[in-house]
């Protein structure tokens, strides 16, 4: 799979990633080595086999819905890059 | 110091008087310091260690004490551990500090083992080598001129140069046992979902352990018999009952063994290992164990099945790092969307932009059922075809890695080479089935050989019964 600069600035947007010109082209050539080498799965034939999609063996283990304390405020907001006295900051969203 | 080299000796020579844990602890403590160049350590809780292993020795003259006692224990910098920094090597988490303690940790502790430091990895555990760390790349205590392997390469060392009896690492794809075949030490991956992943920093949910280094197997043993079992912050972690590992450890029967044609086949595996393991091979057959070839046609395919799966994991874990509750945040940014690419751009390497790149990729709309679907297909074929192999034989045994460890840089222009260091360990963690690697001899550069032994999930006991049975045979 030949991974083109369009590709690579649409899933890099969906990635919430920026590429520089060189770091982009980089990311092209690696990308298409990598999907390259993952096609060889193509060989095999799954024609009527399931996805294994869970590798636990353990169905809905819930515990018992009791009150506990949560994460306290202070500790919550403690790596916070940017906070006030209750809230993360984050650059204004709406003009 | 001699007295050191197994926690049994350890124990003995505490009951003894000769030694206490603060001794215990100062001694790794002057090895650290002493061996600081490797870089396995990120950070050292120097004070702390001391101020707990006086406290231990309280205990252990009152009686109290855990049957952790006096075991000085290493872990991984993607083990959150409650007010202390951890990072997962990454610059996206610097300064970062656990506002909890990882199950399998706290259980460590409950049983008064003494957390020592913390060590070096890959970032996010990607990698191979250890050479994709912000804190910079570990050396091989038997050549600083090679890797340590990754992504535990820091977890590794500390056993090897010992720097701690013990050491927690993580095992994805290969992340234990690919560097305790190029350290010379036991590793251990356990089933998946044996030990809770509870404060475990994820890499990729469906594949990631908690794995164990340690110097010998009945160590490795005990620590797996702490920190195993059901726990209620982890919805997918085992209800089963944990064995008494450590009391199992004897071989009760001659067992029945096969070896993978295709693994010691191939052309990228290093002859000295492949002598290493026939040479094992045949002393099993001495010792009355059945020893047989069998095929796996998928070895070719366990790689690429393990890599859209994993990459694919990785990006959807690892979208929470956003630069907004933690972490590191971008001083260029003019707006959200703006700060979310810039915080990321910034904060991630690249080798992590790149599984998260290919992650999206496979997962977006287009190529959903192309790769991804695809790769959970193949999984399950994987996954039976191997537990078909152990319905017949009660251990799989290959090398742990194809060649012994490289030097610096030697991968680092290509990828797809890096992915294929981890050729023989990825069937298991497809599989979701227990393995351990054990060290079975040296090349001729003197860099130690490892071989991996495999079973059927849960059989943990099994393995270590046999690693020990294997470790002893002449």
């Amino acid at each position: 799979m030949k991974i083109d600069k369009n590709t690579i600035q649409k899933i890099a947007h969906l990635s919430r990633l920026e590429f520089d010109a060189q770091g982009e082209q980089k990311m092209i050539d690696s990308m298409t080595q990598i999907l390259d080498w993952v096609e060889k799965l193509d060989e095999l034939d799954t024609e009527g086999i399931e996805p294994l999609t869970t590798m636990s063996s353990e169905v809905n283990v819930l515990r018992a819905d009791e009150v506990k304390p949560p994460l306290p405020h202070d500790k919550g907001l403690k790596n916070a890059p940017q906070k006030d006295s209750d809230y993360f900051r984050v650059p204004k969203v709406l003009e | 110091m001699e007295a050191l080299i197994s926690f049994e000796k350890t124990q003995e020579e505490i009951k003894s008087g000769r030694i206490d844990c603060v001794g215990i602890v100062k001694h790794y403590l002057n090895n650290i310091q002493t061996k600081a160049s490797l870089n396995a350590f990120v950070e050292v809780y120097e004070e702390e260690a001391l101020t707990r292993a006086a406290l231990i020795d309280q205990k252990i003259k009152a009686g109290s004490a855990g049957k952790l006692a006096g075991m000085v224990i290493g872990i991984k910098d993607v083990l959150c551990y409650e007010g202390h920094e951890v990072n997962a090597a990454s610059k996206i988490l610097s300064g970062f500090e656990s506002q909890f303690t990882a199950t399998a940790v706290q259980r460590l502790i409950d049983e008064d083992a003494i957390i020592i430091g913390r060590l070096n990895c890959d970032e996010f555990a990607m990698g191979s080598s250890n050479e994709n760390s912000y804190h910079g790349k570990v050396l091989n205590d038997a050549d600083h001129e090679r890797v340590p392997g990754g992504s535990s390469g820091g977890s590794a060392v500390a056993v090897q140069a010992d720097l701690c009896l013990v050491s927690l690492g993580t095992d994805t794809g290969g992340s234990v046992r690919q560097p305790a075949a190029f350290c010379g030490v036991v590793g251990l991956k356990p089933t998946y979902s044996r030990i809770s992943r509870y404060g475990l920093i994820a890499y990729a949910s469906s594949f990631d352990t908690i794995g164990i280094f340690s110097k010998n197997i009945a160590d490795n043993a005990l620590v797996l018999e702490v920190m195993a079992g059901a726990d209620e912050y982890d919805s997918t972690v085992s209800q089963k009952p944990v064995p008494s590992y450590s009391t199992l450890l004897a071989l009760k029967k001659k067992t029945k063994v096969a070896y993978i044609k295709e693994t010691m086949d191939s052309p990228a595996l290093q002859p000295e290992i492949k002598v290493a393991m026939q040479e094992k091979i045949n002393a099993l057959r001495s010792a009355g164990h059945e020893v047989e070839e069998v095929t796996f046609p998928y070895l070719d395919y366990v790689l690429p099945t393990y890599y859209i799966l994993t990459t694919a994991e990785a990006s959807a874990n690892l979208s929470r790092f956003d630069g907004v509750k933690y972490g590191y945040r971008s001083a260029q940014t003019a707006n959200l969307e703006s700060m979310y690419k810039k915080s990321r751009g910034e904060g991630f390497s690249e080798e992590v932009k790149r599984r998260i790149m290919v992650g999206t990729f496979v997962l977006s709309a287009s190529y959903y059922d192309a790769y991804f679907t695809k790769a959970q297909k193949v999984r399950r074929l994987i996954k039976e075809k191997t537990e078909d192999l152990l319905s017949t034989y009660d251990f799989l045994i290959l090398p742990t890695t194809p060649t012994t460890a490289f030097k610096f840089g030697e991968h680092s222009g290509d990828p797809v080479a890096m992915y294929l260091e981890d050729l023989y360990t990825v069937q298991a963690s497809v599989s979701g089935i227990p393995a351990i690697s054990i060290p079975i001899g040296h090349d001729k550069k003197g860099l130690p050989i490892g071989m991996q032994i495999m079973a059927n999930a849960f059989k943990e006991a099994d393995i270590y019964a046999f690693a020990a049975a294997v470790s002893n045979l002449k």
